[in-house]
């Protein structure tokens, strides 16, 4: 085991389960997981790796922490899947304390050094491998290992009743009609066009972003629907955690639930983990070559109605804005056209960054990063460094981001870094400055009235 | 030692039996190694069903193609290194007037060969390469971290028939029926080496280039270069 420095962070997923750690019991899983589970693509990695360094400045976290050797994407390979396969498991509890630091505090699965090896090496892949090892062993990040624990006795995120869900919507949709002329909220709604599966933020303290999709969907009259029941929630942690099992029962939940309402496509929140579940993970887990159901991310959903003239721009925004590209929808998606062509329909002066589309820097939150709550949020901003400057450096006011792990990242960089920037999905884009026809819009009353 | 390697025997054997016997373990080496990975990976559905001959060559295009990717243009110094290391390394065995004349002697074979002083030129490359390789090992942190004593040991499995046959042709410093010797013994372990060391990038590069231009290009729409 190599010693590298590293502040010490107290969080007791890490530090108390893994005192209940036993050598069998470590030696046992990962020697399962790297024998049993992972296949062919790991043994013909770590022979083929040249140990060329290469891949170390497509890490941000490598680039933000000033070059430190040990973030590069090798040396974290090096740390933890080199030290597993030569000891042949035979590891004590402070490396898995140590693995675990690494694949899940120090690596945000984005794919960026897959980019960067000249032997296409998919480095993300093996880290994945780590977490699910350390997964199984149950030394995870309190918090995230807290939400996936949601999703198996909620089917939720964050742990919400199914009952309060559909409370929450029959208030935003009484909310909404404040503004919209008899919006709706269609629940169950047996062979719709479109299911909307939300974030669960967006049904327990967010609920303007559900407000605002609801509000873009009744302007743009789409044939929409949500599921009342479990299944609902786009979110998956477990997928984060390494915990496969559980990611699987969330994603056939999807499916099942769009499946039983009949409907031709799934939009997921603007959410970037969740399409990634949704669309690989969870789907090659269950099988399916492709998901069984049309997904679509906002981003494509929005950028065909516009394109379609469904949704028409009033005005559009004049202060300098840039955008993110969340990992899990550009680089793993291709939509950063779509993206841009959005920013570009309803922005007057787009600053681009440098680098861009799928060579762009990851937010230092995806892969369940942003969920790993106060212990672990110092090593974040400070991980965000390159990604925060790169922002910095287009001159823009706004940052605009389909993705609620980018946005909310990149939120607390600005005040972490005392910035004056502000973030913004492209739902509350649109929110503020689609064309409504006057006999959409509400009859605002007067106080009197109210 | 030096009677032994400087012998007719020893000779004999270096130039016979053992000659074969590497390019025997070097070619069905090589071809285990590929046939066994591609019928495993053939198993493994999350890879088999997405591969896509179309964006493998894409991205093979992009990586042998010098400065064709954008890692390759952070690293200009670096690249050009990479290229004339690898292109010296690959042509001045094959175009070697020597290697040439031994194969015709033996098969009636030969290939084109290049002039003397330009396989000269080649051999210094391939060395001085393999120096810049070693300095780069122990110079730069991120690859100091990653640098393990059998890094060093294929660097010098590669380098040590350059330096051998170079020293022989030239008759410099050693003895030439000492250099002679240790160059196709040396030149016969990293044929042997090839396919069961890390130099067994030369048959997975394509594979592993392969793997991920498939899943980047067909299946996740985007560019892996």
């Amino acid at each position: 085991m190599i010693k590298v420095q590293r502040k010490p962070v107290a969080d007791p997923g890490i530090e108390e389960n893994a005192k209940k750690l036993t050598p069998e019991k470590i030696e046992k899983t990962i020697n399962w997981v790297l024998t049993k589970e992972a296949d062919i693509r790991l043994k013909t990695f770590v022979e083929t790796c040249i140990h060329c360094g290469l891949c170390s400045e497509a890490c941000h976290y490598f680039l933000s922490y000033r070059r430190d050797s040990s973030y590069a994407p090798v040396a974290k390979v090096r740390q933890t899947l080199w030290d597993m396969l030569k000891s042949k498991g035979k590891v004590d509890a402070e490396s898995v304390k140590m693995y675990a630091r690494i694949a899940y505090t120090e690596c945000n699965i984005c794919r960026r050094c897959s980019m960067y090896c000249p032997f296409g090496i998919d480095i993300a892949y093996m880290l994945n491998l780590v977490r699910r090892i350390c997964g199984l062993l149950g030394v995870v990040p309190q918090y995230l290992q807290d939400q996936a624990n949601s999703h198996m006795y909620t089917y939720t995120q964050a742990w919400l009743a199914q009952d309060d869900w559909v409370d929450t919507v029959q208030f935003i949709e009484d909310e909404l009609r404040m503004d919209i002329k008899n919006a709706r909220i269609p629940l169950d709604k047996i062979g719709a066009e479109v299911m909307y599966s939300p974030h669960s933020l967006e049904a327990k303290f967010k609920t303007n972003l559900l407000s605002n999709i609801a509000y873009i969907l009744n302007v743009a009259g789409v044939d929409w629907t949500m599921p009342s029941f479990d299944g609902w929630d786009s979110t998956n942690q477990a997928m984060h955690v390494g915990d496969n099992e559980t990611m699987g029962m969330v994603e056939r939940m999807h499916f099942e639930a769009a499946m039983k309402l009949k409907v031709k496509k799934i939009m997921t929140s603007e959410c970037g983990h969740s399409f990634r579940a949704a669309v690989y993970d969870g789907s090659r887990w269950l099988g399916w070559k492709e998901p069984p159901i049309t997904y679509l991310q906002p981003t494509q959903f929005f950028y065909e109605l516009i394109r379609d003239g469904k949704i028409r721009i009033a005005q559009k925004i004049k202060e300098p804005v840039t955008v993110q590209d969340p990992c899990s929808i550009v680089r793993n998606r291709g939509l950063g056209g779509m993206l841009r062509s959005i920013v570009n329909w309803t922005c007057e002066d787009f600053r681009d960054v440098n680098p861009r589309l799928e060579h762009n820097y990851c937010c230092c939150a995806g892969s369940g990063v942003i969920n790993y709550g106060p212990p672990w949020k110092f090593i974040r901003m400070e991980g965000g460094r390159v990604k925060i400057n790169q922002l910095k450096a287009t001159g823009a006011k706004i940052v605009i981001t389909p993705c609620h792990s980018c946005h909310k990242s990149i939120e607390e960089m600005i005040h972490y870094y005392k910035l004056d920037m502000r973030v913004m999905f492209i739902s509350e884009i649109l929110v503020q400055n689609m064309y409504v026809p006057e006999e959409m819009k509400a009859e605002k009353k007067t106080e009197k009235e109210v | 030692m030096y009677e032994f390697l400087t012998s007719p025997a020893f000779y004999d054997l270096l130039k016979g039996p053992l000659v074969w016997i590497s390019c025997i373990v070097f070619i069905g080496g090589s071809m285990y190694r590929v046939i066994s990975l591609l019928s495993k990976a053939k198993k493994v559905r999350v890879v088999s069903v997405y591969m896509s001959l179309k964006y493998s060559l894409r991205s093979i295009f992009h990586w042998i193609i010098p400065f064709a990717s954008t890692n390759m243009r952070k690293h200009p110094w670096f690249t050009a290194v990479a290229f004339l290391f690898h292109i010296c390394l690959i042509v001045t065995p094959l175009t070697l007037l020597a290697h040439n004349k031994l194969w015709y002697e033996s098969w009636q074979i030969r290939l084109w060969s290049v002039p003397e002083r330009i396989a000269d030129i080649m051999t210094l490359t391939v060395i001085f390469c393999v120096v810049i390789f070693i300095l780069r090992r122990i110079i730069t942190p991120e690859v100091r971290f990653v640098t393990f004593a059998s890094d060093f040991a294929i660097l010098a499995i590669v380098a040590a028939p350059f330096i051998s046959g170079f020293l022989a042709y030239h008759q410099l410093f050693f003895d030439y029926k000492l250099m002679v010797a240790l160059h196709i013994l040396s030149g016969e372990i990293m044929l042997i080496a090839i396919p069961f060391t890390r130099l067994s990038h030369m048959l997975f590069f394509w594979l592993t280039r392969a793997y991920t231009g498939s899943d980047f290009g067909a299946v996740r729409h985007s560019r892996d270069y």
